[in-house]
């Protein structure tokens, strides 16, 4: 990309002169340090006023708030990934991580069981054998939609490795199948919004069959008690998972990082601002494509097999089209194109959603009418949606580059479909390195 | 009682030959039984009455029935009488119908006909009744029929076809004759003709006397017996092992075999000290230590013994499992299957033209809802979530128009272009203030149309409640249209089939024969082009909005009609609409055409092979899409050249 050192000359632009040679991966992408150094802030904060480790100021139940909150930041930076980095707006990154849920509910839920199951057995007068065990696990599951067998779907279930590798492969398989038939035929833009939307929705219309194995609309529950620690309360659990929510983002935010920067980054983002362009120039660009959504579908699954054991109750309604909008809807109001924004925009929005649906927000009186922010805090968000699209495509993270003064970069030629996404550093990145 | 059928007969061959006694005459010869009748003796004094010809005769069986005859005990006569004083009845003539005088209570004894007897006495009035000159009557008589037929009321139904006037029932009637024939004919071949005659039907009812005849019972043998064997059954295809068991121990053909349940209990039951049959209860979680333990207990005399595996599959072998037909003539049922053959492809045909017209009525729904969407991404390449919202304001505009105007028909016709006009007024506010802005930007379009979507949504929730609200249709579009007994179609639907096919219509006049409707192809081609040739894309735009939002409107309307309106009617449309737009190909009305009738005729045609499961029906149709998009990833009518803009 020579032709870019010649034409980048804006006023933000620091030129050569700083890269003469390699820099650390960390120099390069100086807001992963400031990330990672927030996120540990937080977590010893909350730490220190947890139930479980310190002085309690925090309730077990907003301890499990916050470690939700931070499963949800994952799956937006895989989020922003996709769609900020790449162009791809996928709405099917949620339908990812209900199934990543799923799959570790399928263990919690039959681990759990099989507890109980054994306890009620030890009563009878002769010990039960393995077969009857298995049989009354299954009716216990699926009695409540009138099956007494588990399903094949179920045959991992009893193991806890096998079911956490399924965590990672259905999501990954299914985003790997639907991604290379959706690539090769070179659905693009909005067409393949709506195809993966439609996916998800295929998806989720499944599982309500009663006959899907997975309980139909009920769903699996009682996931937040952890099979194997009966005597472990509920407020070292949640703070635990709290502590692997905060890794596993803090470990999520570094891959990205390191995914969309350096030489695949530059593609990447080529794909986003000029596909035809890309391929053009020979890249491969359908695999690039299925790499960052077979990637992102992952972590996806993974940031969903933390947050279902938190909030204790899986069902289909979560996998539905709405809530992988939604997830859109926060990186597009945390800021496009930025790992910290995705970051901001998911713990922003959703704390903010709980706490105005919640009952938390005070009523608005305004003379004539009362406001009451259950009933209209939706309107509200699809608004100020609306106006941050229209007004502010960076979002909140786009504040920071008015702090830094950053603009947009200085290229010829078509801007690309998505302005929120760029930012000025983009155009620099690869200089450094030379 | 056949000699009550005989005389019947003959009574209604002749009906005016012998009237030569009156009514009370004949009861007087049988007062005894008149008096207090009993079933065995009621028949003789019904055979002389049906054969007397008298005209009252079906009045007074009738009063007879609902004992509302009286004997005078002083003279013995019979009058029909009623409780007009305390203590005096006006009595009434039985056969003249005038009142006759009154007499007190302590003359009058009440004629009461038991269960038995009243049985009988409908069924001598049946004959009556096919024959009546009112035709609810004899309607009534051959329902009656129709509910529980039996042998007897074949002649007087046979007889009452002849002199029947009404085609409609006369049909009725001759398709009775023939199911009672099919069930109780005298001889073989009379049943064969008669189901020969069903075979032409398509009732439900005709299907279920055939499968009646056909009615089998599972039966098992050492060998096969000498029967109207329906078919054999193989053990380990057409039944488990297990099932053939527990049907020869049902039987008493083989011992029964206690099962792992069984087992498990005795062994419950027989524990002494911490062991059971020689062995230590806890090492009983292994099935074969059960069994050991088990039969050391059989071994004892206090248990049966276990039956072996071998055991069991030799008994179910050394047998002969089969299905034989209760009918015992192997001719009646030959025939009763190939015409329930015939009839059930009669009824394939017809559920095929049935599933035709619910997915063109389905189809015709798609395609009104997803034109609009169509022809605005087409244009202007981007996409509107809020789409689904303008459906809801059509259907909501509907339901406010019905609270003003009482009048359904009159509600409708304002209804109508008034969901119009305020969806399309919506979707020019949308474009001018939000779409607008975000042009070449289609991913962000796609997400603020969506805000714009949720926040309506919200708000209708907000101003008309979470509860479905009603859009009554006019009385005549209530009812269907019945073809037959299994091809009918609801008006509405026929209603909405014809509302689309005049948007289909007016869009290929709009945009094939209008100005705007040039501009609009120019701009859907080339937009940059078009200006240059001096065309506004601006306003072009802001047409096209308005009219699908518009259609949208009234899509609302139509779907509000049969389905209910709520906030989330528009929501659960959206991706049909999609699916439509993107299997169509964009920007062209045959395409959405084309789409609407694959998604609606693939959806009904799934829900049909899986009837129990619309959601599984759903599933399978997207996956479809998702796989048809494969090889036409355009749609089926794809632009083509220049036009496609890529």
């Amino acid at each position: 990309m020579t032709d870019a050192t010649e034409t980048a000359s804006g006023p933000g632009y620091r030129g050569p002169a700083t890269g003469g040679e390699r820099r650390s991966f960390i120099a390069r992408n100086p807001s992963v340090l400031w990330f990672l150094a927030a996120l540990a802030l937080f977590t010893l904060g909350v730490t220190i006023l947890s139930e479980a480790t310190g002085n309690g100021a925090l309730s077990t139940s907003f301890v499990k708030t916050l470690g939700k909150t931070l499963c949800l930041c994952l799956v937006a930076i895989a989020m922003d990934a996709v769609w900020g980095y790449c162009g791809i707006l996928s709405l099917g990154h949620m339908a990812f991580f209900g199934l990543g849920g799923y799959m570790i509910g399928m263990w919690l839920m039959y681990a759990r069981t099989e507890a109980i199951v054994l306890e009620s057995l030890a009563n009878q007068p002769i010990p039960p054998t393995p077969a009857e065990v298995e049989a009354a696990i299954g009716s216990q599951i699926m009695g409540v939609v009138g099956g007494s067998e588990l399903p094949d779907i179920w045959a991992f279930a009893h193991s806890l490795p096998l079911q956490l590798l399924l965590v990672v492969l259905v999501p990954g398989l299914l985003a790997l199948v639907f991604g290379w038939l959706a690539f090769r035929s070179r659905v693009t833009g909005v067409y393949l919004s709506i195809l993966t939307q439609a996916m998800t929705l295929a998806l989720s219309l499944y599982l309500f069959q009663n006959d899907s194995g997975l309980r139909g609309n009920n769903g699996l529950s009682g996931l937040q008690n952890i099979p194997g620690l009966p005597s472990t309360s509920q407020a070292w659990i949640s703070i635990s998972f709290f502590w692997a929510s905060a890794l596993a983002l803090g470990l999520g935010y570094l891959l990205f990082a390191w995914v969309v920067s350096g030489k695949m980054g530059s593609v990447i983002r080529g794909i986003r601002d000029n596909e035809a362009r890309v391929r053009f120039l020979g890249y491969p660009v359908e695999g690039f494509k299925l790499f960052v959504f077979t990637l992102t579908a992952v972590v996806a699954g993974l940031a969903g097999a933390l947050y279902y054991p938190q909030a204790g109750i899986i069902n289909p309604a979560e996998i539905a089209p709405i809530a992988s909008i939604y997830l859109a809807v926060w990186v597009a109001i945390g800021g496009r194109g930025r790992l910290y924004g995705a970051v901001i925009g998911a713990a922003f929005v959703s704390l903010l959603s709980s706490w105005f649906t919640g009952g938390g927000a005070p009523d608005l009186n305004l003379g004539f009418y009362l406001v009451q922010w259950t009933d209209w805090w939706l309107v509200l968000l699809g608004l100020s949606f609306v106006l941050v699209t229209l007004f502010a495509p960076k979002g909140i993270g786009g504040l920071f580059d008015l702090l830094r003064r950053r603009g947009d970069p200085d290229r010829d030629g078509d801007y690309g479909p998505d302005a929120g996404a760029w930012r000025k550093e983009e155009g620099e990145e690869e200089e450094i390195t030379r | 009682m056949l000699r009550l059928l005989k005389t019947l007969s003959v009574l209604l061959l002749l009906p005016l030959a012998a009237a030569a006694q009156d009514l009370q005459s004949i009861l007087q010869t049988h007062a005894e039984e008149a008096a207090s009748p009993s079933r065995q003796s009621v028949g003789t004094m019904l055979d002389d009455l049906a054969s007397s010809g008298l005209p009252e005769v079906a009045n007074f069986l009738e009063a007879y029935q609902d004992r509302d005859v009286w004997q005078r005990t002083t003279d013995g006569l019979f009058f029909y009488a009623e409780e007009t004083e305390d203590d005096l009845y006006t009595l009434t003539d039985i056969s003249t119908g005038e009142e006759v005088g009154t007499a007190p209570a302590s003359e009058m004894e009440q004629v009461r006909p038991n269960g038995g007897v009243r049985r009988e006495i409908a069924g001598a009035l049946v004959a009556f009744q096919l024959s009546d000159p009112d035709i609810d009557r004899r309607r009534t008589a051959v329902e009656a029929i129709a509910r529980s037929p039996s042998p007897d009321q074949i002649e007087p139904l046979r007889r009452s076809i002849e002199g029947e006037a009404d085609p409609a029932l006369l049909d009725r009637k001759q398709e009775l004759a023939s199911i009672l024939l099919a069930l109780y004919g005298e001889d073989s071949e009379a049943r064969i003709e008669a189901i020969g005659a069903l075979s032409g039907e398509l009732s439900v009812e005709a299907r279920s006397v055939l499968n009646q005849i056909l009615s089998t019972e599972q039966g098992v043998a050492p060998e096969l017996p000498e029967a109207n064997i329906a078919r054999v059954l193989v053990p380990g295809r057409q039944l488990t092992e297990a099932e053939a068991y527990a049907r020869l121990v049902e039987e008493d053909l083989a011992p029964p075999a206690p099962t792992d349940d069984d087992i498990r209990n005795a062994l419950a039951a027989n524990i002494e000290g911490g062991t059971v049959g020689g062995l230590p209860v806890t090492q009983l979680d292994d099935p074969a230590a059960r069994y050991t333990a088990y039969d050391a207990l059989a071994a004892e005399g206090t248990v049966p013994p276990r039956v072996p595996p071998e055991a069991r599959a030799a008994a179910v072998e050394s047998h002969v499992f089969f299905e034989a037909y209760d009918e015992p003539d192997p001719a009646v049922t030959d025939a009763a299957r190939a015409a329930l053959d015939e009839v059930r492809t009669r009824v394939g045909f017809g559920q095929v033209a049935d599933l035709t017209l619910d997915g063109l009525s389905l189809a015709s729904i798609y395609f009104l809802a997803a034109i609009g969407l169509a022809i605005t991404f087409g244009v202007m390449g981007v996409i509107n979530m809020a789409h689904g919202e303008f459906i809801m304001i059509g259907a909501y505009t509907g339901y406010v128009v019905q609270q003003f105007v009482p009048n359904y028909t009159v509600s409708l016709i304002i209804a109508l272009p008034l969901a119009f006009v305020i969806a399309a007024a919506a979707g020019i506010a949308l474009e001018r203030l939000v779409i607008r802005h975000l042009y070449h930007r289609p991913l962000e379009t796609l997400l603020a149309t969506f805000g714009i979507s949720i926040a309506l949504q919200q708000l209708a929730k907000n101003i008309f409640g979470t509860q479905a609200r009603p859009l009554t249709s006019p009385s005549w579009l209530d009812g269907a249209w019945i073809v037959n007994d299994v091809i009918q179609i609801s008006y509405i639907r026929i209603a909405i089939f014809v509302l689309a096919l005049i948007f289909l219509g007016l869009l290929l006049y709009i945009l094939k024969r209008t100005r705007l409707g040039l501009e609009v192809r120019a701009v859907t081609q080339n937009p940059g082009m078009a200006a240059s040739m001096g065309i506004n894309p601006d306003r072009i735009n802001m047409a096209t909005f308005g009219l699908g939002s518009g259609i949208a409107g009234i899509a609302g309307v139509a779907i509000g009609l049969y389905a209910q309106v709520t906030s989330e009617m528009g929501a659960n449309y959206i991706v049909q609409s999609f699916m439509t737009v993107v299997v169509g190909g964009v920007g062209n009305v045959w395409g959405t055409l084309a789409g609407a009738s694959l998604i609606g005729g693939l959806q009904k045609s799934i829900e049909w092979l899986n009837p129990s499961n619309t959601l599984a029906a759903q599933t399978y149709m997207i996956l479809f899409i998702i796989l048809f998009i494969q090889f036409r990833p355009k749609g089926i009518v794809a632009l083509k050249g220049r036009a496609a803009g890529d």
